[in-house]
């Protein structure tokens, strides 16, 4: 048993983590996010470069990672640094075509940075159920076609392709991919609360590739794969916000002293440090489970995607409180990462959502 | 990062169930189950079984009659007592006062007093507490004065937990009143048959004698009966905290008794449904079973890292502090299983006097807020 990453895994993180640190500073980042695209081509391009996305990938893909810990290193830098660029969609989008076993040159072209890919498998009614799907797929004289509505779509308006779940009628489903910018497919752009930008996507008999006609099993293993990077993307920003708190409680005085010398500051701060370090613990397990066992993974997934939506609201909402006024100020990076934390809750299933698929699951397993 | 155990632990693990399906006594297991209360008799018999094989001691150096155990061993070990049932180790001897006396104690007193606890001749109980002095055990006042080969003390110990069936005692004394207050503590070794020392039973909420007062008056202990060096027994107190964190969280005893919880909510109903099916009760079981298993992995995180066993004390602070809140969360949900049947003092298999004595986890050890301290200190530097 060992708790320590191996040593490429870990010079990764460390490279990533250095490049962000010049490259992507907090100014950098409003900068980008607050921009009309709310992303950044050249720093995707940078980080393409570093290998970060090959890292997302398994060699039979064209990268050179693709495990649960894989993902771990490089979301939590993410996190850290509130990385902005389509990541998530470009992770979902490209383990779907990687295991539908298509497109691979759509996929080399994401690993090079050359373009990025979004993932709608949410409907205005589905409410975290990747099977409720009310998307409709047609098929005619050879050819595909899909109509329906998929909604908060991260980074939609940044992507060439999108990947699509959509109904094939009587219960089953398929995956399928849509080029952007062609007709039947509209896009309605949007800033999101904790930066960057998100979209809708409106398909009127749009175009699309199949992917696969047996979408439920996969569309699993990629939610799955989702929350294990969005859970460790959580921890890197708790960890920031961790981090500001203490530096705050250390510095900020009030009646003479350190506000960290009262007892009501101490142990609220350790009670937010001791979910931060269950919500990484729930992290590891999710990573370690990524590649086993159906049930095993399915219910670490649940299990670290709750966990982390419960600790990053304490997180968030306990650092706003410690920092007292200036918590609330959009000056303070600190807001932007309390932001973050809770709308990671807000993706791929919040806390009451997993808490009740988690028992489901132990029903059945 | 690999969360697997080697084959070689697994068939350590396979030799630890075989061990204890052919020696753990049914009866014992059926007590620890239904959370019954251990007589001496029952402590002494499990030791002498535990002893027989080499591992009532096990976290002990080898050459004392320890096992020379990995982290991963010790977890393995303390799991599978956990899944039978089986009960703990008294922790006084073996676990208090034997690294304690190895790391610090004299080769006399390492020869004398460590095989008597793996014989089980000695059953030793913990003198620190005092009514002006828990969670500030630095203010303890029951004070030794030395008078030729002796020292004579006199004072009040309390919370004595199994005092009433100790013949031996280690105490923290007041050797000093000069300079900080943990300077000048010694750590002392006092037989239970010297004239001048009196044991009360104090019964707890749950009606039980646990606990005891311990009045000491005109007590004569002779002077090689010190641990250390006089005025030093703060740092071998705190030594002792730190020592064998693996079983602080309480992570295999909690897993065995969520199981239990399990099998409890099947068989009581609402509206029809089993508790296990009912959405408000399942989901409160799936939020501790959640924690749970995180906390499966933090503690193996926190032993793993420090390498030996011995957790900085942040990290142990935070391993007793959730891994109790867990404890209590399952105990409390039993009771809550129970209904109107939680009422009568014999409530089934003792799930409300556990409930009721489990209140203590948060309490003793230090307190739950007195981690919180050990903790905030770290972090904040400060």
């Amino acid at each position: 048993m060992n708790f320590t990453h191996s040593e490429d895994r870990q010079m990764l993180a460390d490279t990533f983590g250095r490049h962000l640190d010049q490259q992507y500073t907090i100014d950098v980042r409003h900068r980008i996010s607050g921009s009309p695209e709310g992303w950044s081509r050249e720093r995707w391009l940078g980080m393409a470069d570093l290998g970060i996305i090959g890292a997302l990938f398994d060699e039979r893909s064209g990268g050179y990672g693709g495990s649960g810990f894989d993902l771990a290193v490089v979301f939590e830098q993410l996190g850290r640094s509130l990385v902005v660029e389509p990541f998530l969609g470009s992770l979902m989008a490209g383990q779907a075509l990687a295991k539908a076993g298509c497109r691979s040159d759509l996929l080399a072209q994401l690993i090079t940075g050359e373009t990025t890919l979004a993932f709608a498998s949410e409907e205005p009614q589905s409410r975290y159920d990747f099977a409720s799907i009310t998307t409709r797929a047609q098929h005619d004289h050879g050819t595909w076609t899909l109509s329906g509505r998929k909604s908060v779509i991260p980074q939609l308006e940044a992507a060439s392709h999108v990947v699509v779940s959509a109904s094939l009628g009587k219960e089953s489903a398929g995956l399928f991919l849509v080029e952007l910018g062609k007709p039947g497919a509209a896009v309605s752009g949007y800033k999101m609360v904790d930066g960057g930008r998100g979209g809708d996507l409106t398909l009127d008999r749009a175009s699309a590739t199949l992917l696969t006609d047996n979408a439920l099993p996969l569309l699993e293993e990629i939610t799955a794969a989702g929350i294990v990077a969005l859970s460790w993307e959580a921890v890197g920003v708790m960890d920031v916000l961790k981090k500001s708190t203490l530096d705050y409680l250390r510095t900020r005085k009030q009646f003479g002293i350190p506000i960290g010398k009262f007892q009501a500051l101490q142990h609220r701060i350790v009670n937010v440090a001791i979910e931060i370090e269950q919500a990484r613990s729930a992290a590891i397990n999710a990573a370690a489970a990524l590649a086993g066992p159906r049930a095993a993974r399915e219910r670490a997934v649940s299990a670290a995607k709750y966990t982390v939506g419960r600790a990053g609201t304490i997180a968030a909402e306990e650092s706003i409180q410690m920092h007292g006024g200036i918590g609330m100020s959009w000056e303070l990076p600190l807001s932007h990462y309390a932001k973050r934390a809770l709308m990671i809750g807000h993706q791929l299933g919040d806390e009451d959502h997993h808490l009740l698929r988690f028992v489901s699951l132990a029903a059945t397993g | 990062m690999d969360l697997t155990f080697t084959p070689a632990e697994e068939a350590f693990r396979a030799e630890v169930r075989a061990f204890l399906e052919q020696n753990l006594p049914s009866v014992l297991a059926e007590k620890i189950r239904t959370a019954q209360r251990l007589s001496k008799s029952d402590h002494e018999q499990w030791h002498a079984i535990l002893n027989q094989r080499g591992w009532l001691a096990a976290h002990w150096p080898v050459e004392h009659g320890g096992t020379g155990w990995s982290i991963e061993q010790s977890y393995i070990f303390e799991d599978e007592l956990s899944r039978a049932h089986a009960p703990g180790v008294v922790a006084f001897g073996p676990s208090m006062l034997g690294p304690v006396l190895i790391k610090y104690g004299s080769e006399a007193q390492k020869r004398y007093w460590l095989p008597r606890i793996l014989d089980g001749s000695d059953w030793w109980c913990q003198g620190y507490s005092e009514p002006g002095a828990g969670s500030d055990l630095a203010s303890l006042k029951t004070s030794a004065v030395r008078d030729g080969d002796h020292y004579i003390v006199n004072g009040q110990k309390t919370w004595t937990t199994l005092g009433q069936h100790a013949n031996m005692i280690f105490c923290l004394v007041r050797t000093s009143t000069e300079g900080r207050k943990q300077e000048g503590i010694s750590f002392l070794l006092i037989d239970m048959q010297t004239p001048g020392i009196e044991v009360r039973p104090i019964i707890l909420l749950d009606g039980e004698h646990e606990v005891n007062e311990i009045f000491f008056t005109n007590v004569k202990v002779p002077v090689e009966n010190i641990v250390g060096t006089e005025n030093k027994g703060w740092t071998y107190a705190k030594y002792l905290l730190t020592y064998e964190r693996t079983g602080i969280a309480g992570v295999s005893r909690s897993i065995a008794a969520l199981k239990e919880l399990r099998r409890i909510a099947q068989a009581q109903l609402r509206n029809g449904k089993p508790l296990t099916e009912d959405p408000l009760f399942a989901a409160r079981m799936a939020r501790v079973d959640i924690d749970l298993r995180n906390m499966v992995t933090t503690n193996l995180r926190v032993l793993l890292a420090s390498g030996d066993g011995a957790a900085p004390l942040e990290m142990g602070a935070m391993l007793k502090i959730r891994g109790t809140e867990i404890r209590q969360e399952i105990t409390r949900l039993a009771r809550i299983v129970l209904g109107p049947q939680a009422q009568p003092f014999f409530a089934p298999e003792g799930i409300t006097a556990q409930y009721l004595n489990y209140r203590k986890l948060s309490i003793f050890g230090g307190s739950n807020e007195v981690q919180r301290e050990i903790i905030s200190k770290s972090l904040l530097e400060m």
